[in-house]
């Protein structure tokens, strides 16, 4: 579980996250949504690290990354996995070495188990078969599911996934979707989902964080945020049922 | 102020950088693989430049030296003096500024603007250390070899030179060069050199590592690094000088 306490971030005298509270359950897809701008990122790096809060505590099972050392904030870094909006991808190693590195890193397994964990991790991700691969040579689906397999590969207890749809096709998007939320399921981890995309959110979220301006503006389930209120929320929600609601012409 | 906030950034960034590796192995492997992009692949250009500033600083050096007094030894010696003491630590160091040091600032910057550094650190890598410390390793051991064959083929160009055009003969040369050689003179030059590549490296690093935006700034970055390398090369040239000589 992550606990995230009055959280504020400000770049010079921007003030991007205003005191953020939220709660992230174990073994659930937790969705982040809000337009663009609205923080979803920054709050995002917040949590993992890349960014250093003004205010705040961020608590991973209790433990809080603020207040830790370099050292213990390393070691809980193990613990994480993620997949970024570009999946991030090393270009100077192929697929293999990329999803390997962790491992390599990390822990002291021998070259034969490393080998096995990275097929196992490609497997998971259907990409058996394609080790030797760079970066250049596979489509932006095959590069997300490679960052999928790499953050993945230490088996983490927290995957955090910043718009892991962006820049697919509707299919692929199902597919990374369908595979964030198996992860999830199988490894019990506390994922957290940064996402535009309206039909991820109602068909494998568990539970919903609507940022609006720095500011946690909802909270909620999928079928709460269907009959909700907020009218902001509803103008936000509903711009994106075009394609959800479209059904073929029947002829 | 600027410059204070940079240096205090700059002298962060080293302290992260020389933190006790995570898996040393993969750091060895990592040096050799700099010590290849770095030294192997530098020793083209670097042969080039040496052999024509030999060739050249013993045409310059026949043409000014026109009294008949003078010994045609005093070629060998200067081309070999100035070779050693300035030409080779200063004009090879200032190239590979241009070669090495962009390469540094563009691979950092680009693996800056795609995340991949913010992923190794998210893994809980010391991206600096994994990154950075390699390069300065291997630039701290390859730019003083390629300074040593710099010297010899500088040295050799004239020699070649001097026979062929005539200015002086291969006796001469070789006498003078081989009179005016002191040890200090090529200490002092690997004294240069190891500071002018810990700042090539450790700068370029440094205007690589915290690039920001896009491509743009991966190249204002990329031109920086070189710039501002160039610029400290002759700052310590002079200070060393002022100091050791």
């Amino acid at each position: 579980m992550i606990e995230v306490q009055g959280l504020v971030k400000k770049f010079g005298d921007k003030e991007v996250l205003k005191g953020i509270d939220a709660v992230f359950e174990e073994g659930k897809s937790n969705m982040i949504i809000g337009s663009s701008g609205s923080g979803k990122t920054v709050f995002m790096k917040c949590i993992v690290g890349l960014f250093a809060p003004e205010k705040g505590h961020i608590l991973f099972d209790g433990r809080d990354y603020v207040a830790m050392k370099y050292g213990q904030k390393k070691k809980l870094h193990q613990e994480i996995g993620m997949l970024f909006q570009n999946a991030a991808l090393f270009d100077s190693m192929n697929v293999e070495e990329n999803v390997a590195f962790p491992l390599q890193l990390h822990t002291k397994m021998t070259k034969a188990e490393i080998s096995k964990r990275v097929d196992f991790c490609l497997d998971r991700v259907n990409l058996a078969g394609e080790n030797l691969k760079s970066p250049d040579e596979i489509s932006g689906g095959m590069r997300k599911r490679v960052g999928i397999a790499r953050a993945i590969a230490l088996e983490p207890k927290y995957l955090f996934c910043d718009e892991p749809n962006s820049g697919l096709d509707p299919l692929t998007s199902q597919v990374i979707d369908k595979l964030i939320k198996e992860i999830t399921i199988d490894l019990k981890t506390t994922s957290i989902i940064n996402t535009h995309d309206m039909n991820s959110v109602m068909e494998y979220g568990d539970h919903i964080l609507y940022l609006h301006q720095g500011l946690k503006q909802w909270e909620g389930s999928p079928d709460e945020i269907r009959n909700t209120n907020d009218a902001r929320l509803r103008e936000f929600i509903y711009a994106a049922q075009f394609t959800k609601d479209t059904k073929p012409a029947s002829n | 102020m600027n410059l204070f906030y940079h240096f205090g950034e700059y002298l962060l960034l080293l302290k992260k950088t020389f933190t006790k590796p995570e898996h040393r192995k993969i750091y060895i492997k990592r040096i050799f693989q700099e010590a290849q992009a770095i030294g192997v692949e530098s020793l083209g250009i670097i042969a080039i430049v040496s052999v024509f500033v030999g060739a050249v600083t013993t045409i310059n050096t026949a043409y000014q030296l026109v009294a008949s007094w003078i010994s045609d030894t005093v070629i060998g010696s200067i081309v070999s003096d100035s070779t050693i003491l300035e030409l080779s630590p200063t004009i090879a160091t200032l190239v590979l500024a241009g070669k090495i040091g962009s390469n540094i600032a563009t691979e950092l910057g680009t693996m800056r603007i795609s995340e991949q550094i913010d992923a190794m650190e998210v893994m809980g890598v010391n991206s600096a250390g994994y990154l950075i410390l390699p390069k300065i390793i291997a630039a701290l051991f390859m730019v003083p070899a390629l300074i040593i064959i710099s010297m010899f083929l500088s040295i050799l160009g004239g020699y070649v030179v001097g026979m062929y055009s005539g200015v002086v003969s291969p006796e001469h040369f070789i006498n003078g060069a081989r009179d005016s050689f002191k040890i200090f003179t090529f200490v002092f030059a690997m004294i240069k050199t190891v500071t002018f590549a810990f700042l090539i490296s450790s700068v370029s690093a440094y205007q690589g590592y915290y690039a920001e935006g896009g491509s743009i700034e991966v190249g204002k970055a990329s031109t920086k690094a070189v710039v501002y390398s160039s610029v400290l090369i002759l700052l310590f040239d002079y200070l060393l000088a002022q100091l050791f000589l």
